[in-house]
């Protein structure tokens, strides 16, 4: 129950995102005699400053946000799980420089170099993609080489030392399966958190440049005439709150659920 | 506490000095000439090579990070490439903007995430709870540049009781403020919770709870005392989202501060204007948790004693 509702609504909106390549849309269709109408029959959430129909931007938006989150949170995941089961298998000074660099990461706060990094790259949808991932592999990392830490001295790993296993097979048979769990309930919140990130840089003027369409633009947009036309600002801001909210409660869940999982793995072995 | 304190100053230093690299080396990462970025396409050649030199831009790459460095020291960041002022002096300028309205984020945060999380776990598993994390969780997933604006649509433009962006008078703050602080206090509620609820099962709590106290001075005199304290360090490191959001609430608010400063010279492709913000910004948050390390070493000997870490 608490996990189909909130699933539904993420499937929900990823089939619209998928529709923009199937529905005959036009997003950037200007017409001036529908500038700043209300929902009404034929457009259910109106039109913007341009005459264009906010349904249709919103689905784009939509397909905008999932690609990023895709993208992001692949590189960010393989990326910093690698960097981290690597550095805390191996250990010895290359993890000590690794433990450094991660630190001087965290050391900015937020999303604050992803938005100096998407400034000064420029906009586009790529430079989100590699400004949000620049920031976003640490945590990856540094959730890996914990889990590294407290897993290598486990007595099959040992075993399979012993058996002479090689680094690679014991990173990848012995390892990594185990740190699957946590590493998927922080995949989960990092989709809500790029989601969140890539609107913020959009809102900025940072990220998606027009005509493409993205929540965070919409509401960038919106704010100039919230006065005479507030469902600017509502539409997209209420999509980007329910696919948020949908993946936040998604894996609260995870964690509850795979928490569970673990604690009867371990009772079972003691 | 002498070594904790020398062993974490030295660590502190390390990730400032990682920091400032980073920031230096960003402005290498521009792609395109900054140089022909400022002056346009139609300058000269010796226009612009006078420029390059000006600026530094034509030494090593080593040369000119130990030239920053040096400039660091002496608080010389360079100059604006457009208003030609001190970017030290524009920074500081900024800065109190910023501290007002970081300050009423956190005090809203505090007022707002406290009772909360106190109430949810004294009335455990009650509507009282699941109200509270019911705020926590809509709280995290409410992003602040959608909350701005909904403030300003209800408050502002409806019901006309705050002004809509700027700091000329002194309701300004509130709408920033709350929307700065909201996203933290979601945090925090569930922080206080969760923290409450383990100090809730502690035999000091029966005991006073035997001794015949008052329920409101055990939950709030024995209880809260000890739930706030790992609160506390968790609260150091949530700063820093705090201070990443105050760019993106500045902006939606139109708020003369450091966050406002960073867009605008992001726009107008003022580097060493962007690398002050975020230098300025970095380094407060290193030193944010600094402190909230120190203080929480001091205040629980458990921890200094533990080994430095």
């Amino acid at each position: 129950m608490r996990t189909w509702i909130p699933g539904g609504i993420l499937g929900a909106w990823a089939l619209l995102a998928i529709s923009v390549y199937i529905l005959p849309l036009s997003p950037n269709l200007i017409q001036l005699e529908h500038i700043l109408v209300p929902p009404r029959e034929g457009a259910l959430l109106g039109y913007d400053d341009l005459g264009r129909d906010i349904g249709q931007r919103l689905l784009v938006g939509a397909r905008t946000s999932f690609l990023v989150a895709f993208w992001v949170v692949g590189l960010s995941a393989l990326l910093g799980t690698l960097i981290g089961t690597v550095s805390a298998y191996l250990g010895g000074w290359w993890d000590r420089v690794v433990v450094q660099v991660i630190d001087i990461f965290l050391a900015f706060p937020g999303i604050l170099l992803a938005i100096a990094l998407a400034g000064l790259l420029g906009p586009g949808i790529e430079n989100v993609v590699v400004a949000l991932a620049a920031v976003g592999w640490v945590g990856y990392a540094r959730l890996s080489r914990a889990q590294v830490l407290s897993l290598r001295h486990r007595e099959h790993v040992r075993a399979a030392e012993a058996l002479g296993s090689g680094r690679l097979r014991i990173m990848t048979r012995h390892l990594l399966p185990l740190m699957m769990a946590p590493l998927i309930v922080e995949a989960t919140f990092g989709v809500a958190a790029v989601v969140i990130a890539e609107a913020g840089l959009s809102f900025l003027g940072l990220g998606v440049q027009p005509p493409d369409a993205s929540w965070g633009a919409m509401i960038r947009d919106g704010t100039r005439y919230m006065l005479v036309a507030p469902h600017m600002v509502l539409a997209p801001g209420i999509a980007i709150f329910t696919v948020v909210l949908a993946v936040n409660l998604l894996g609260d869940r995870l964690r509850d659920i795979l928490d569970k999982r673990l604690a009867n793995v371990m009772g079972k072995e003691q | 506490m002498l070594t904790f304190i020398t062993h974490r100053l030295a660590g502190a230093l390390l990730v400032v000095f990682g920091v400032v690299s980073i920031v230096f080396l960003l402005i290498h990462l521009i792609p395109g000439d900054p140089v022909e970025i400022m002056l346009g396409e139609a300058a000269s050649v010796a226009d612009r090579e006078a420029l390059r030199a000006a600026l530094g831009l034509d030494q090593p790459l080593a040369r000119q990070f130990m030239t920053y460095l040096e400039g660091l020291l002496r608080l010389d960041l360079g100059n604006s490439y457009h208003s030609h002022r001190p970017v030290f002096e524009l920074v500081l300028e900024r800065l109190p903007a910023t501290l007002v309205l970081a300050g009423m984020a956190l005090l809203i945060t505090l007022v707002m995430a406290v009772p909360l999380g106190i109430v949810a776990a004294v009335r455990r598993d009650s509507l009282w709870d699941s109200g509270a994390m019911g705020f926590s969780m809509l709280g995290v997933s409410v992003p602040n540049f959608w909350l701005g604006p909904l403030l300003i649509l209800v408050f502002s433009l409806w019901l006309g009781w705050f002004p809509v962006s700027g700091r000329e008078s002194f309701g300004a703050v509130v709408l920033p403020a709350i929307t700065l602080g909201t996203g933290l206090a979601a945090v925090l509620s569930r922080m206080v919770r969760s923290s409450m609820l383990e100090v809730l099962g502690e035999d000091y709590m029966r005991t006073a709870r035997a001794k015949g106290l008052a329920p409101s001075r055990v939950i709030l005199h024995h209880g809260l005392r000890n739930a706030l304290l790992p609160v506390i360090t968790l609260l150091g490191l949530q700063l820093g989202a705090l201070l990443a959001g105050a760019v993106i609430t500045e902006t939606v608010f139109s708020w003369p501060g450091v966050g406002l400063l960073t867009i605008e010279a992001i726009q107008s492709r003022d580097y060493p204007v962007v690398q002050a913000c975020v230098l300025l910004i970095s380094i407060s948050y290193v030193l944010i948790n600094l402190l909230t390390d120190i203080a929480y070493a001091w205040v629980d000997p458990r921890i200094r004693l533990g080994g430095g870490h």
